[in-house]
Formats: C-alpha cells, structure tokens, sequence
C-alpha cells in the first residue's frame, strides 16, 4: 500500500506547486486524466480479486477522491486570485471628468418657460391658446378694437408701418396681441375662452422696452361674464403664477379703446429689497395689466350682438412678468442671445411647467 | 395734468385730506402719478436780522444775530453778500435738511465763529436757481411765521397719469367735478361775470375753409382796450409755477390760468399788431410762421391757421406766433376762444412736432358750450387783474351743441360689472357728473353732457355708475367651470413648436430669441427683401426688413458670443419667418446653429473622446442630426422623408441637404454655409446649421384607436452580414442602403453604413462603402442555400442601381 501513499504524496505536492490554471489542469490530467497515474491504477480493479478489491480497490478510490478534491479546491483557488489579479489591472482613475448630459446643457428660454407656465394654469380653467400673424392688417390692429381713424391712442402706439401697397393700404406690425381678438370671433362661436401669447412691436427702446417684446391676451365671450369674473379669473392667475397663498390686486378705472369698462391692475408687493419683487406681502403696488369688458364695437366686428354675448379680455408684457418674476434686470438682453444670459436664466428642458408638479422648480 | 391742492378747493368744498383726495382720484380712475406734499419746506421761518457784523477772522463773512421769533437772538455766520441788518428772510435751524445743497444743518462754528443755523437762498431752498443773496423779503413779513405759508410754497402739488378719453379732467374744474359726484365735497358754482361791455370789436373774424367747416366748428372773438399788462398776482403765478409753467405776463398768464382751471385753451393777439381782420384758412404750402416758442414752422394746408392781412398769426388751436404775441406795451388784447377739429389738431401737432397744453387738449376735445362762457371768465380775469374796457364778443361758426340721448337700462350695470346698484343711485351718480336724466325705473333716458364726448353708449354709462359707486365693491366671482376634464387644448402646430424646442435644447443648445426685423443685405442673402416686407420706419437701418430665415440672425449671434470669447456655441429658435404680408406667408421655422466645436457630445477636447477625434469642428452632420431629431420629436413619419443633395444658395452646395416628403413638401435644409454668405454677414469659423419648416409637417393621421399593433417576435435568431462596395465617388451611400434594402423587404430588417473608405488601392474616383444588412428571418431558420440566394440579391441589387462592385 506504500506505493499509493507515496503517489499521493506526490500529486498533493504537485497540486500545491501547481500556479496557475494551467498547471493545475496538466496535474489533473496527469492524475486523473485517461492516461493518468490514478486513472491507470483503477484500471487494473477489473482483475483484481474481490478480496483485494476490498482492501487495495477501497484505497485507490479513496486516493482518487482525496486527490481530485485537492485538485478541485486549488483549482477555485488560483481562479480567484487571476479574478482579482484582472481586476486589480483593470482599475482606472474615476476622478477624470465625463462630459455633461446635454440634456443638462441646453435651455429653454424664459419666454417660451412663461408661456408654458401660463398655458397650465390657463388649461386648467378651461382656455386654448390663440395665435395671430405678426404682420397685421390695419383693420385688425385697431379699427376693429374701435381706435377711430386719426384718434391719439393710436398714437401712442408707435407703430412700425410698411409701405403702402397699390391701393394705398400699409400693413402695419402688430403693436398689441389683441387683433387675434377679432380673428378668433371672427372664426369661433361664443363660448370663447382663449390666450394669445406672441411677438409685439413697438418703436420704443430702453431698458424696460424693446422694439419687439410679448404680450399675452386673455378673451373671455359668453352670455354672462363679467367684471365680477374677470377679477377672480386675474387674481387665480396672479397667485398661480407668482406661487404664493395671497395676492391682494387694485383694478383702477382706465382707458383702452377696445373696453368698457376698462381697468388697470396694480398688484400690492414688497419692493424694498431692491430689483427683488416680492409679491403676496409689502405695501407697494404694481402695474401689472390692463382688462375691461370687451367694447361693444369690437363685439360687433368680431360678428357678435353686444345685447346677447359679452365677456372681458385683457393683457399684459410676458417679458415683464418674466421680469418680474426670475428677476431679469433688463428687458434688452432678451433677445441678444447671449449664451451667458441665456445659460443662467433659460430653464432646462426637462423642467416642464405643469400644475401636477408645480409651475417651477 | 397737474394741480395744486388749494387750486382744487376753489372748485370743490370738502373737508377731506390731501391723502383721501389721492386715493379717490385713483379709485375713480384719475390715477393718481405724484403727489408733492411740500413738507420739506416746513421747517423754514421767517426771521429778522437784528446785526450783521465783520467776521473777525474772515472779510467775506458777517456775523448775524437772527430773531427767529421764538427765544433769544440767535448767532448765525453768512457769507451773502446782501446780509444786513433789518434784513427779513428764511431761517433754517440746525437739525433741518436743506434740499439745496443737501446738507441737514448741524451747529457749526466757521473759522472760530460758532453759527446756529442758516439764512437762505432761493437756490439753497430750491425754488429757483437764484443765488444772488440770501432771501430779502418785505419789512412786514410776519417774523417767526412758515416761510412756505408766507411764500405760497405750502401748496401741495398732486399730478395725475390722465387718461386720453377724459378732456374734461384736463381742467380742476373736472377733477373736482368728479371728486364731488364721487361724494368727497361738493362742485362750487363759479361767480358770474360783471363787467362792462362798451363798444364793437372792431377786429371781425372770417372762417375760411371751404366746405371743411368742421375744422373750425366756432369762433369767438372780443377786444378789451385800455390793459395794463404787467406781471399777474402772485396766487396766480405761485399756482403756475406749481405746475410747472413760467409766468410771462398777465395777459398771458390769464390764458394759461384758464387752460388748466375750466381746460379751455386761449388766445391773445395784441390789438396793435394785427393789421385789418383775422382769416381762419388752411395754410398754405410752405407758409411760414415763427411761433410763441421762437422756432419758425413751415406749414402745409393740412394746417389750418388764424391769419391777418400781413399773414399768419397763430397756429390754430396749437400755438400762437410771435408776431402779434401780448407784451409790457400792450393796451387793447384781442382774446381768442375757438373750436378745433381734434383729428386736425393731433395731425398738425404731430407734423410739426409742438407739443403744447392747447393741443393736448383740443386733440382730445374741448367742451364747445364753454367757448363762450370760457371767454367771459377770461375777460373778467382780465378786467380784475388789467383794468380795461371789454367790448361785445363777436361769435363766428358755432351751431350750438345737441346732445347725444343714450337709452340705458340701468341692469346693464349688473349684466356687465356683476355690481347691484339700484336704479336711484344710478341716476344719482350720472346727475351729479353733469349727465340729464329723463324718465324714472329700470329705464332711463340719458342725455351725455358737451364736455363729455367720450360716452357714446350704454357700456360707457355703466364704466361712470361703476367707478363712481366704487370698483372695489365688485367681488371677484369664479367663472363657471366647463363641467369636465379640459381635453387637448393646444393645436398641432402649438405641440410641435413646444417639442422641437425641448428636443433641441435636450440636444444641448440653447434657445434664443433674436429679431424678427434684420438688416436689408441680409434678408437679401436668405431669399427675402421684398418691398413688401420692408418696414417703412425701421428703428434702426440694421433692423429694417422682416427675416426670411432664422439663419442670419442666429449666425451674427453666434459671432457675437465668439467675439466675447464663447466661440463654442449651440444655440436655436423656434419662430417665425416672413414670405410674404400675408397670415400664411407667416412660417413656423425650427432652426439652429452650432459653431466651433459645440457638438451633441459637447464643446471642446476632453480626455475621453481624444481618441475618437474630440474638439473636431461642427460640420454638415451635426447639423443634419439637429434637424431630424426635430422632425423626429415632432412625430413625423421618417420612413417617407428623403435627403437630396444640396441645399438653397446661402449653404455650401457640396455640404448641405433638402428635407422633403414627397415630392413637394420641403420639411427643412441643412447644411454647412457658403463662404461668401459667411463674409456678407462678418461672421467666421466652423458653423453649420439647419432649419426645419414645422409648419409644413403633415397632420398625424388620425387614429381609429389608441390601442397599439400586436408585437411581433420572430423566433428565429437574426444574423448580421458586411459588405463592402467599391462605387464611383459620386455615388450616394443612401442609393446603396436603399438598393440592399429592397433586395429582400421581408429579410433585411436593417442596413447601416459603418465605414466610408477612399484610397489608392481603389483607383481615381472611387470609395469603398461597408454596410452591414441585418437578416430576420421569420419562417424558418435559413439554410446556406438560403443565405447565398439572399447575397446574391443584394449584390446584384447594389450593383445595378449604383455600379458598385464587391470589394475583393
């Protein structure tokens, strides 16, 4: 039996020299394989006697067992050390920068935010949104809205002209969203309930007007609404758009030739803090809008009885209330395409204004 | 409009404070713009010089002792070189902020003198800028006493933002009317005229105008002879100068006074200057006059004037001329009181650019029953403050005014303001502003005042009823709601605007908003100028024509970020652009620009990409990336969309491409830029850029259901074949794609370009096109036989439609 002892010892100790997968499989195959020494000794149980296939076959098993577990244990052994050999070789510096997401990157600028804001809340009280050709008659821009001919409010205006075409007319560029007023009646039947965001002109520059800026109308037709509605209307916005529990608003009697009666707005705020308007609180009040019941005559010119349908409208700078909410100091830098401007008052793509996850983030 | 305090309690008797009078003015919609209190006066008094002695240390300086009527004599240190002793003048003590030099007084001791206080100049009180001396006043001004009180400098000055409907509030005389029909006091009746008439005018007027009578609707006309015009009262040039009008002489301060006081703009010639009587005549053209403001006018005869036989004399109802203007040596006044048409009136002070109190108010519309009455005020003024003898007043044109009869049910106030307001009250308010009422109840005859030609109809009766019985009290009412969940509101196009830009600004840029005006030469680069689209009064002459592609704007931005040092720049906008005057020639354009390396991946080298070529310049792909993932968000169908060569002329024509669907629907261009647009526009560098027509994407169609198609797995594993073509240069990878594609529809699944070769090996003029085909078989998993088959096939097909061979 020595002959087995001594063959064990010598694969266990070939087993321990074995260094890597390699040898240790040459190890089983020269133990274990077809030609191997142990797979040689079983071979020769079949003549053997069943007395000494008790005793010397018992012993060649256990020999076969012993060395194969050996063989097995290194073998999981010299894997795991070449796993964490590759790992360790494969380790990098993860301090090196990645580039950002370009999602991270991009922007939305703040008027076209604005009107994303304005639309939620206004979907939400059942409005759509209405829009209007920049380049408008001047039917449309003011004698529809009831500006007389020759009258000073349509001087006030500023308006950008163009050349008179043939017969004399001269379009002009729009100086107020409200001539998408007359368009919508024109094309829609009572009930209305409309916004109208986009482009404006005036001949003005400084730092609170541009010779382009946006203005957003609201238009309210039915059979019943009125100044009772429109002030609730006004001050749901003025509190979902600014974000805040309370918004006290001052409407003033005023003037535009397409209402009557026509309001001014003012909003009470906290104007101590500098260019930080705060709205909700303080003792200042703000011009914020203009309103009023839709004048009779632009009733009619839309193809409306003013004795059956009535409603308000009203509108006011999306720039400004922009302004005046991300503190924006100076409307010109708008429309410079500054990336700098651009990158820190833009908003990301991702942050969509909606009022199942609040208006801003 | 502005005003004084004590001015306003002429006309209105009322016990309110100057701080209630504000908040109604405002509430009634006379808005209140600024008020001066005048408080910074308040702390200076009279007080008397007792002594005025040399200072010891200085020789320009004296020592005063000052009574100030109250406790001893104090010591002050002047420097006027009219202090002395008997002097009365303004005191300041120490403690008071003097507006002048800006400075709160303190006990000061000048050159070892200790001074106690100030004796002060006009122009250290800031009254005028008088700084002669120090204030002299009369002997008998009363020591101890409010300067201000004394001076009339206590008067608090209120200015309201009026309203371009209200000519009625151009005067105190509205404002308090309608303070007192708001029921803050009650309108005082003005005293009646009592003068002696004697004598013709002898001046006659003669309007003419032809058939264009309602240039001039009246005229009235009167002499006073035997004035003495010097300097007006003082109440009256304290109240002029309150509201910021220079006193000039009485004569004309009286028509100044009666501007502001009743709104009724006058006139007045001096006698001896006009020769023979006055014509009322449009101008003629080139006439000149040279007007009270010393600037000489060419006319128009779209101008109508008041002229003598020597010529023009006065810009109607606008301005008087210089000529026949009212001095010391005047002794007959021949005073004016007209009626202008207020259209004629805007358009001649707008040509000639004269912005005068007389315009404001005649463009507006000047009360024509007070021409007459307004002339005998202005007489008896005259007559108190000048002495004379007036003469009968001679009327030319007026035909008297009818009013305009509004029927109104007085439940127009509810059915428009959502107010109860009962009909007593209704009429109450409307009566106390002037307005007749006739018949009683629910419906009432209303007849509308002269001076008040803004209310037509029954809307304007309920904004008077509403502002007066008070906005505040109409409580904000929820709108009925619609009654269910609010469906899609926004239009297609709406949707799509708000995808391209977020699918943009997704890809890394950044949304900008540029002109919609850009200068002629580059409006004319992209395809526009047109006449038609050229503004006729441009703010600026870079400004002067409407875009016809969003483009230049866009590339002039980026260079201006690049001339900061941002030269890396992705930015985009989702606007309009101009083909035409019309509401269609309107487009709806994605567009977009990349500059210098400003990729998808990100500006600039990093670490990470220096292997794959990073901080490589933008060129034609990124920009065509750009545009199909705008027509991507934006939902169009990508299988139908095709990409042809080239691009309109402002592109590099070998690096650029059209968009279209179909044949005739262009959905957008992109491209890199042609070098000669690039140096007409000043702008340099790596750019490329694309626009994409949002507008012009067909509607989706609509779908029968929102239930998506059953997916459809094949079970059979797909396998992936390369290619490689060798084809003339000329030819389109896309006609290879699109050639391996058709080789079987059902089988190939997929074809991509993965490497684009051009070399020696291949001989001049050609490159090689690896593809790979993906094969998804669906039956059955093919044979070998099966494969070769589908090789063959895709071969051939290659090789016919585009002569490329199987690279060996």
């Amino acid at each position: 039996m020595s002959d087995l002892q001594a063959l064990k010892e010598k694969l266990l100790t070939e087993v321990t020299g074995a260094d890597d997968e390699a040898a240790i499989e040459a190890v089983r195959v020269n133990a274990l394989g077809k030609k191997g020494s142990i797979s040689e000794l079983l071979k020769t149980l079949g003549t053997m006697s069943p007395e000494e296939r008790q005793t010397r076959g018992a012993a060649i098993n256990a020999l076969k067992t012993d060395v194969f577990d050996a063989i097995t244990a290194r073998k999981s052994a010299l894997k795991d050390a070449a796993i964490a050999q590759r790992l360790a070789r494969e380790t990098v510096d993860i301090s090196l920068p990645v580039r950002s997401s370009p999602a991270e990157r991009g922007r939305i600028h703040p008027i076209s935010q604005i009107i994303d804001e304005i639309t939620a809340i206004f979907a939400d009280m059942g409005f759509s949104i209405a829009e209007g050709p920049d380049i408008e008659t001047d039917y449309y821009n003011f004698t529809a809205l009831n500006f007389p001919e020759g009258h000073p409010a349509r001087e006030m205006h500023d308006t950008f002209f163009f050349n008179p075409d043939e017969n004399g007319e001269r379009k002009v560029l729009r100086t107020h969203t409200s001539p998408v007023q007359v368009r919508t009646m024109e094309a829609q039947k009572p009930p209305i309930r409309i916004i109208i965001p986009g482009k404006t002109y005036r001949q003005d520059s400084d730092a609170t007007h541009s010779p382009m800026f946006h203005q957003v109308e609201g238009l309210v037709v039915d059979t019943k609404s009125n100044v009772a509605n429109m002030r609730w209307i006004l001050e749901e916005f003025c509190k979902a758009f600014f974000e805040v529990d309370d918004v006290t608003m001052r409407f003033r009697p005023s003037f535009f030739p397409f209402t009557e009666p026509s309001f001014e707005v003012d909003i009470q705020c906290d104007r101590s803090s500098g260019p930080i308007v705060k709205f909700g609180e303080g003792t200042d009040w703000m011009e914020i809008l203009g309103c009023g019941m839709v004048h009779p005559n632009v009733l009619r010119a839309g193809g409306l009885d003013p004795d059956v349908y009535q409603g308000f409208a009203w509108g006011m700078g999306l720039d400004r209330i922009a302004m005046l909410k991300y503190g924006m100091p100076d409307l010109r830098n708008f429309f410079d395409a500054d990336v700098r401007w651009m990158s820190h008052y833009g908003f990301r793509p991702l942050d969509m204004p909606t009022l199942f996850g609040g208006l801003s983030a | 409009m502005k005003f004084t305090l004590s001015w306003l309690k002429d006309h209105l008797e009322t016990d309110a404070t100057l701080e209630q009078i504000c908040e109604r003015l405002t509430a009634i919609g006379l808005e209140v713009e600024d008020v001066d209190d005048r408080a910074a006066y308040l702390p200076f008094v009279i007080a008397k010089v007792i002594s005025a002695d040399k200072h010891p240390q200085a020789d320009k300086l004296k020592v005063l002792m000052v009574d100030t009527g109250s406790g001893a004599p104090v010591q002050v240190v002047c420097g006027a070189p009219n202090a002395r002793a008997g002097l009365v003048g303004a005191f300041a003590a120490p403690g008071t902020y003097v507006p002048g030099i800006d400075v709160t007084l303190s006990v000061g001791n000048i050159r070892g003198v200790e001074s106690h206080g100030m004796m002060c100049s006009e122009k250290e009180m800031q009254i005028s800028d008088s700084h002669d001396g120090i204030i002299d006043l009369p002997e008998d001004a009363p020591v101890g006493t409010s300067f201000a009180a004394y001076a009339g400098l206590d008067d608090p000055m209120i200015e309201i933002n009026l309203t371009p409907n209200r000519p009625d509030c151009t005067s105190v005389h509205g404002i308090a009317r309608d303070l007192a029909a708001s029921g803050l006091g009650t309108l005082k009746t003005p005293v009646a005229p009592s003068f002696k008439v004697a004598g013709e005018t002898m001046t006659k007027v003669r309007l003419d105008l032809g058939e264009d009578t309602h240039l001039c609707p009246g005229f009235a006309l009167r002499l006073v002879r035997g004035v003495r015009n010097g300097p007006s009262p003082k109440w009256m040039q304290q109240r002029l100068l309150a509201i910021g009008l220079r006193p000039i002489n009485a004569l004309v301060d009286v028509t100044n006074y009666m501007t502001f006081d009743q709104g009724r703009p006058l006139h007045v010639f001096d006698a001896a200057k006009v020769t023979g009587n006055l014509t009322v005549r449009r101008a003629k053209e080139g006439e000149k006059v040279l007007a009270l403001d010393t600037r000489e006018y060419a006319l128009s005869p779209a101008n109508v004037i008041i002229a003598d036989e020597d010529g023009i004399e006065s810009i109607g109802g606008i301005m008087g001329g210089e000529h026949s203007g009212c001095d010391g040596n005047t002794t007959d006044v021949l005073i004016e009181s007209a009626l202008w048409d207020p259209m004629n009136i805007a358009k001649t002070g707008r040509t000639l650019g004269i912005i005068s109190d007389a315009r404001y108010r005649f463009e507006r519309g000047v009360d024509p029953e007070y021409m007459v009455p307004g002339l005998e005020r202005a007489t008896q003024l005259i007559v108190d403050i000048c002495g004379g003898v007036p003469a009968k007043t001679d009327v030319v044109g007026y035909a008297g005014y009818t009013p305009k009869v509004v029927h109104f049910p007085v439940s127009e106030v509810k059915r428009l303001t959502g107010l109860e307001v009962g009909s007593d009250e209704a009429v109450s308010i409307l009566k106390g502003l002037g307005f007749g009422v006739e018949g009683s109840g629910e419906r009432v005859s209303v007849s509308v005042p002269s001076w008040r030609p803004d209310v037509d109809g029954k809307a304007d009766l309920v904004e008077e009823v509403m502002r007066i019985h008070g906005v505040d009290n109409i409580k904000p009412e929820p709108i009925e709601s619609l009654g269910s969940v609010n469906g899609k509101i926004l239009t297609t196009l709406q949707i799509r605007t708000r995808l391209a830009k977020r699918a943009l600004a997704a890809r890394g840029m950044l949304e900008a908003v540029t002109w919609s005006f850009i200068a002629k030469a580059q409006a004319e680069l992209f395809g526009g100028g047109a006449p038609s689209l050229s503004l006729a009064n441009p703010i600026a002459a870079d400004m002067s024509d409407m875009r016809p592609s969003l483009l230049p704007g866009l590339l002039t931005a980026g260079q201006r970020n690049a001339d900061k040092g941002f030269g890396d720049v992705a930015i985009f906008e989702v606007s309009g652009t101009y083909e035409n005057d019309t509401p269609s020639g309107q487009r709806r354009v994605a567009g977009g620009i990349r500059r210098g390396t400003a990729s998808l991946a990100g500006a600039g080298r990093s670490w990470s990409n220096a292997a794959k070529g990073g901080g490589k310049p933008v060129d034609v792909f990124d920009a065509k990336a750009d545009a199909i993932a705008v027509l991507e968000a934006c939902g169009v169908p990508m299988g139908n969309v095709q990409f042809e060569a080239g691009g309109p002329s402002w592109y590099h024509p070998g690096r650029s491409g059209t968009i279209k669907l179909g044949p005739k629907i262009v959905l957008g261009t992109f491209g890199e830029f042609h070098p000669k647009v690039l140096e007409a526009l000043d702008v340099s560098g790596a750019l490329s850029g694309f626009e994409v027509y949002v507008d012009a994407m067909p509607e989706p169609k609509k779908k029968a259901t929102r239930t998506k198609p059953a997916l459809e797995l094949s079970p059979f594993q797909a396998v992936k074949r390369d290619f490689a073509f060798v084809v003339d240069k000329t030819v389109e990878a896309g006609a290879i794609l699109k050639a391996a594609s058709s080789a079987d529809r059902k089988l190939v699944a997929g074809v991509n370009v993965f490497d684009v070769f051009e070399g020696a090996s291949l001989g001049e003029g050609k490159k090689s096109v690896a593809i790979e085909v993906v094969i998804q078989p669906a039956e059955r998993t093919l044979t070998d036989e099966d494969f070769e088959a589908l090789t063959g096939k895709i071969i051939a097909n290659v090789t016919k439609s585009t002569g490329g061979v199987l690279r060996a």
